[in-house]
């Protein structure tokens, strides 16, 4: 038997690639590739219902989208959710890995308050955080008692409902960022925070202008895996708010869940599905054209 | 592999000694003051957790009130156990998970081994594609998801949950990085030796990633525990129902909102990984770290 040349462009070579990448390819094909078109194909027609099949409408379902208002409130709830978890997501996660990696006493143990949320199932977490915020007995309204404040139903009003489901979201996602600033906290070398320190830079000035651009690269990969998170995370609201009250809560995907299966208009869904891989999609071309450029200053 | 194998191991060596400098400490008022600030958003961050654990193992009497004094009892995880039938869910989410994993990891090593050293034309555009996947996840295809499943007649049935997941891009990604850098002089050595194509990957790839397998079950397996609104949409029955989805039916049907049983049932969901994270963490932290690092 004689050995043949590997790593080049060899005919057995080619045909031993293609089919140690078949299985994955057909899978790949089929449960995200095919959907993924097919979502655009079905958009363009009625759902089918009974014995009547489905039917081409062309662009009906996406006029009836933009005069659908809770895809507006959706869209826009998703947008707020978005902004509202990736910014204090982001800053806790930095100043949590910055406290971590300095001598501080009990630092193990701190770190392990932080990064418990990320293990927990987020079904769970929903009802954990369920019962604080529930009226009169939660535990966010018998520490307000305690200061004679009256009692909120965080989440059966309007005003608090979002804003308590983003606190919910931080809460399980900061400590997971944590260990990605951690680990870019290692690589920088000790030096250079000395070398400012000599130069007379003060502890603030050493954040901003040393560490804060240095750990730029991180911060990208937290920020494109936040923002795909946000309109990816929709557990917690099954369990909270069931996007309520009046939609104060629903985001993209839930939204797409409650018209694909429980009101079964499955073109329909179809349609908004369209919006959320635009949305995707976008995030995608940034990360590749336009931020991947600008982090690197090393 | 080796920038993230170097980034874990700083990452180790800082778990065993303290930071060299930090960059935060220096200055006793300034110690002192970032000591209690990071220790209160600790405390802050583990309430949720100890809030849980004091109503699931005190009567619901207690719920909502300390006592240091309260006595403890195991009976909310019984009427929990005995309400719903959790050890079933417990069973559908390990051989989920088991499934999922096991498909991954052959389908993955597979794929990384054919990107990683074969040249076949179509092969960059192919890897391009499968890179998709990283943004476009199948949580979020669940309509058409839906209806291919439909389709195939597998709704409600273990294998409809797993199918989606089984081919993932990143552990493609993950496995291609550690193969390459594997020197290639290994695998000549086996193909001499006589090793087939599926030889030199069992006998040369797959004992030397051992590790990066390892963080991405870890990674791959938490995943997928606490994985929901797929399992949802496609089972409908208690025989194939996952312990997510299970304990969603249960803490929606009426409890007489009694917190303490929803709170035992509750803490045995996130349980096995809990308790396995708390044994395991640095392995945990560390194989977050090197599954994250692209």
């Amino acid at each position: 038997m004689t050995a043949h040349p590997l790593g080049n462009s060899g005919r057995l070579a080619a045909i031993h690639g293609w089919l140690l990448l078949l299985p994955a390819a057909v899978l790949l094909a089929a449960f995200t590739h095919y959907p993924a078109v097919a979502t655009f194909w079905h958009s363009l027609f009625t759902t089918p219902r009974g014995n009547r099949p489905a039917r081409f409408i062309g662009a009906d379902h996406y006029r009836d989208m933009l005069a659908d208002p809770i895809f507006w409130t959706a869209l826009q709830n998703n947008l707020i959710f978005a902004a509202g978890v990736i910014l204090p997501s982001i800053a806790l996660a930095m100043t949590m890995a910055l406290w971590v990696n300095s001598r501080i006493p009990g630092r193990g143990l701190l770190r392990l308050a932080y990064f418990t949320p990320t293990v927990l199932p987020m079904i769970a977490v929903a009802n954990i955080w369920l019962f604080f915020y529930t009226p009169d007995y939660g535990l966010f309204d018998q520490v307000r008692s305690l200061f004679g404040l009256p009692t909120v139903n965080w989440l059966g009003s309007s005003d608090t409902a979002l804003g308590a489901v983003i606190v919910v979201t931080v809460w399980k996602e900061a400590g997971f960022f944590m260990i990605f600033y951690l680990a870019a906290l290692q690589q920088i070398p000790p030096e250079l925070g000395e070398a400012a320190q000599l130069e007379g830079a003060s502890r603030w000035q050493r954040f901003w202008r040393v560490t804060f651009p240095l750990l730029m690269p991180t911060t990208l990969f937290v920020l494109i895996n936040a923002t795909i998170n946000a309109f990816r995370l929709v557990d917690h609201l099954f369990v909270m708010t069931r996007g309520g009250p009046d939609n104060a809560t629903t985001l993209l995907l839930y939204y797409i869940y409650e018209v694909g299966f429980k009101f079964w208009d499955q073109g329909y869904a179809a349609a908004l599905t369209m919006v959320l891989l635009l949305l995707l999609a976008t995030v995608a071309l940034l990360k590749f054209f336009w931020l991947e450029r600008k982090v690197h200053y090393q | 592999m080796s920038e993230s194998a170097e980034l874990s191991r700083s990452l180790v060596r800082s778990i065993v000694s303290p930071a060299p400098t930090g960059m935060l400490a220096d200055g006793r008022i300034d110690r002192t003051l970032n000591t209690i600030a990071a220790w209160t958003l600790g405390l802050l961050w583990l309430t949720p957790l100890l809030y849980a654990v004091w109503t699931a193992f005190h009567p619901s009497a207690y719920s909502t009130r300390f006592d240091a004094f309260a006595p403890l009892t195991l009976e909310n995880f019984h009427a929990a156990l005995e309400a719903a039938p959790f050890p079933r869910y417990f069973l559908n989410t390990s051989i989920l998970v088991a499934t999922i994993l096991a498909g991954q990891l052959v389908l993955g090593t597979l794929a990384a081994y054919a990107f990683a050293r074969f040249s076949f034309p179509g092969r960059d555009i192919a890897f391009a594609l499968v890179l998709i996947q990283l943004m476009i996840m199948p949580d979020v295809l669940v309509v058409e998801n839906y209806r291919s499943i439909h389709t195939l007649g597998l709704v409600d049935t273990i294998p409809a949950m797993a199918l989606p997941y089984m081919a993932s891009a990143f552990g493609i990604f993950l496995l291609r990085q550690t193969f390459k850098t594997i020197p290639n002089e290994l695998e000549e050595a086996a193909r001499i030796e006589g090793c087939g194509t599926l030889g030199v990957l069992w006998r040369v790839y797959v004992p030397l990633a051992k590790p990066t397998y390892l963080a991405y079950a870890l990674v791959s397996v938490s995943h997928h525990w606490n994985n929901f609104l797929w399992p949802l949409i496609i089972t409908n029955t208690v025989e194939t129902r996952p312990i997510t989805v299970g304990l969603a039916v249960f803490a929606g049907t009426d409890q007489g909102i009694d917190w303490a049983i929803i709170t035992a049932a509750t803490l045995l969901a996130s349980g096995p990984l809990l308790v396995a994270f708390l044994l395991f963490q640095r392995q945990f932290v560390q194989s977050f770290l090197r599954a994250g690092i692209r």
